[in-house]
């Protein structure tokens, strides 16, 4: 059938800059440049191109720019170019139109409405370059109250198993057939280096990146994916994933074609089969049934490891993670809207759920509201950009903050969005083994360690101009937020105030 | 309190009263300790028994286990004289678990290896997502008759179904056998109806492949409960097989 779908990208090669030494054609994964060898000439195939500027970074003699194709239609707010292409995709396959990264359309963002606040006169700010600053964070359930033995000052309460993190971002989960082994080990080998966390995702644990267990949470997801004895062993923090924000409900699919023969190996399924995981975990239809697993995880672990609980913001999360924390859940993950994927429905992926932000206040005050907020950590996740959205998630009520997106883009990534396709040009979201050597985990894990150091020093930055000395004094306190360009309603479920008030 | 005695390398813990973390962990004591051989007696609903156990280890059980009994278990077998509960073999990945009552619903949940034999019936969705890889292939047979989804999202093993206890003529109840599957082999010893199937699945004659199979596994099952291999054997069977290895993979476009 010939397709009515246009090209989204232009190639414009200039001719007196291009010395047809086709690095292009190497670089691009997606067939768009190609050798006319009797012109000796480079061309393109444009309708290929996904912009990815994988060969706009690499041409040694900066001859190619990718424009977005001018070609417009009539105008239309509602008929948008979006929407009539992925009509004409549909009319053309009859199909489910699949995407990657995370929602892109204009919901209200609104870590844009949120500011800072600082200190001026009445109270010092602190130089975090000259005084200490404290961004140290304890995941784990916390005690009613804590007891101390008078004679020895021993702990007499009980303390459950709490994990340590240097800094308050963490890796989130990306599974290893989604990402390829050098993203896995790049963000193991940075979350070691940087004293944070990463996840494996429900994909299994390479025996190789064993070593870093200590630094790592593995999943446990409705398809069971390598999970065994040794697994769970070599973590330090078990998540349960119930959802994710990309595609709260839906199940996953990772398709044969991209179960080699290493990832065959950490799933534990055999090499070529899809790996189907089923929408809901089947041995939970309840609050009573989490609390089942996860007994069941802390039981085959020894009590020895927190138990985290990870689900898509949802207009009720704020009733469900109560029920969570009763099921006994450590840490719970909430991932919100613009919460990322390597492969996701478009239609569920940019309609299906609730944006972070509120997602975070109304559970942290829910289960302030119930006196339960210190048996679980709160964790947030979903289109974290910069430290700036760190720090205001932190004063709105969460302990740590997952970051995937924003760790990608470090390693390459520039959100073209076509990580479904395992063709990733970045050698990020693919298991061809030419492409994923173009992360090289030695360069990755610094890249990452990097923009951990950066967000760190601007963290400290943050909070020595609000008079703050310790990441702790800031947690859940909504005071130093104002809101921007909010209705009341927003405000209150916030918990914020208007800017000026 | 537990008694708690050590003859040689038998221990017998007399489980009434105690909670399941109690019990798990004298479990993981007698085991460290050396037990090849551990008698639980008046067992009543106590969950997760012998998750978090890795070694070869006897262990017979008196009584009624609860949930996800043998649940990520990678080694023992357990002897249950009694009814198991729901989750019985979840995420299992070896040992053997041998049920002289029934079982609850998804027995060997994402079981990646063992084997499970169940006297009685099963509940809703025994082997679901049971999958398979290299030398590991988990087993499930069953004495008597299971209910909906038997089978299903199955990506590997084995599941054996008797219905030893059906009268002449007398169908199996389970419907939607086998949906989603994608891997593995289900045998079916009685009648069923093609409605009763689900989509993903179809019917073969069996072979000598799956004779050998049935011998093997139908003779294990007829040594633990004392039935007479032979005559099970003389009944028909019938194997399902997932039509397509990849169900869904025409549903999406990139």
């Amino acid at each position: 059938m010939k397709t009515y779908l246009p090209p989204k990208f232009i190639v414009d090669r200039n001719p007196s800059r291009c010395i047809q030494c086709q690095v292009c054609v190497n670089q691009c994964s997606f067939d768009v440049h190609y050798y006319d060898a009797d012109d000796d000439e480079v061309r393109s195939h444009e309708e290929n191109c996904v912009g990815c500027h994988r060969c706009v970074i690499f041409c040694p003699t900066q001859a190619l720019t990718i424009e977005r194709n001018p070609l417009d239609y009539r105008e239309n707010y509602n008929w948008r170019p979006e929407i009539i292409e992925d009509i004409l995709r549909q009319a053309e396959t009859g199909g489910v139109i699949i995407t990657g990264m995370g929602d892109d359309k204009r919901q209200r963002i609104y870590w844009d409405h949120l500011v800072l606040n600082a200190s001026q006169v009445t109270n010092p700010s602190i130089d975090p370059l000259r005084e200490p600053m404290e961004l140290r964070t304890y995941l784990g359930s916390k005690p009613e109250r804590v007891e101390i033995e008078p004679d020895s000052l021993e702990l007499k309460t009980y303390l459950a198993p709490q994990v340590e993190l240097d800094v308050p971002v963490m890796f989130a989960a990306m599974s290893y057939g989604a990402v390829s082994l050098n993203v896995h080990e790049s963000l193991a080998r940075a979350a070691t280096e940087s004293g944070t966390l990463w996840n494996t995702g429900e994909g299994g644990l390479h025996p190789k990146l064993y070593k870093y267990g200590h630094n790592t949470i593995v999943q446990v997801a409705s398809g069971r994916f390598g999970v065994h004895p040794q697994y769970l062993d070599v973590a330090r923090v078990i998540e349960i994933k119930i959802g994710q924000g990309a595609k709260p409900g839906i199940g996953g699919h990772l398709p044969g074609e991209k179960v080699s023969a290493e990832v065959s190996l950490t799933r534990m399924i055999p090499q070529g089969t899809d790996a189907l995981s089923p929408a809901p975990h089947h041995d939970i239809y309840s609050i009573e049934d989490l609390a089942q697993l996860i007994y069941a995880l802390k039981e085959a672990t020894n009590y020895q490891k927190p138990v985290a609980v990870k689900i898509a913001a949802v207009h009720n999360s704020a009733a469900i993670a109560s029920g969570m924390v009763r099921a006994g859940a450590d840490i719970i993950v909430l991932d919100g809207l613009r919460g990322s994927t390597g492969a996701a429905p478009k239609i569920i992926r940019d309609n299906v759920g609730i944006p972070i932000e509120l997602a975070l206040a109304s559970v942290d005050e829910r289960l302030r509201q119930e006196g339960i907020r210190n048996r679980a950590s709160l964790i947030v996740s979903g289109g974290i950009r910069n430290s700036g959205d760190v720090v205001k998630a932190i004063a709105l009520g969460a302990d740590a903050i997952y970051i995937a997106t924003a760790a990608l883009i470090a390693l390459g990534c520039t959100v073209c969005q076509q990580c479904h396709t395992g063709k990733c040009a970045w050698g990020i979201c693919t298991q061809d083994p030419k492409l994923a050597k173009r992360v090289n985990p030695d360069i990755g894990s610094r890249r990452l360690t990097n923009l951990l150091r950066g967000w760190s020093l601007e963290i400290k930055d943050m909070l020595g101009g609000m008079g703050i000395n310790a990441l702790e004094s800031l947690r859940g306190n909504r005071l130093h937020l104002r809101g921007v360009g909010l209705t009341d309603t927003e405000l209150e479920i916030l918990g914020v105030k208007m800017a000026g008030s | 309190m537990a008694a708690n005695r050590r003859q040689d390398s038998q221990f017998k813990v007399d489980a009434t009263g105690l909670h399941y973390r109690r019990l798990n962990q004298l479990l993981r004591q007698a085991v460290a300790d050396g037990a090849e051989r551990i008698e639980l007696q008046n067992v009543y609903g106590q969950r997760y028994i012998g998750t978090d156990l890795d070694r070869e280890v006897e262990i017979e059980i008196q009584g009624t286990p609860g949930n996800d009994l043998g649940s990520f278990m990678n080694g023992p077998r357990i002897t249950v004289y009694g009814n198991a509960q729901d989750g019985c073999g979840n995420t299992m990945n070896d040992g053997q678990i041998i049920i002289h009552g029934h079982a609850g619903d998804i027995l060997g949940f994402s079981a990646r290896g063992g084997k499970i034999f169940v006297r009685g019936d099963v509940g809703y969705r025994a082997g679901i997502h049971m999958k398979e890889y290299q030398d590991k292939k988990p087993v499930l047979v069953i004495g008597g008759t299971a209910q909906d989804f038997l089978g299903e999202y199955m990506a590997g093993g084995m599941l054996i179904l008797l219905g030893l206890n059906l009268r002449e003529g007398e169908y199996h109840r389970a419907s939607f056998i086998g949906t989603g599957m994608h891997g593995g082999v289900i045998y079916l010893r009685g009648s069923v109806d093609q409605f009763q199937l689900g989509r993903e699945v179809g019917v073969a004659e069996i072979d000598e492949v799956d004779c050998s199979n049935l011998d093997r596994l139908v003779g294990e099952f007829a040594s633990y409960f004392s039935y007479n291999a032979a005559e099970i054997l003389k009944g028909r069977f019938i194997k399902l097989l997932p039509l397509w290895l990849r169900p869904y993979g025409n549903l999406y476009v990139y």
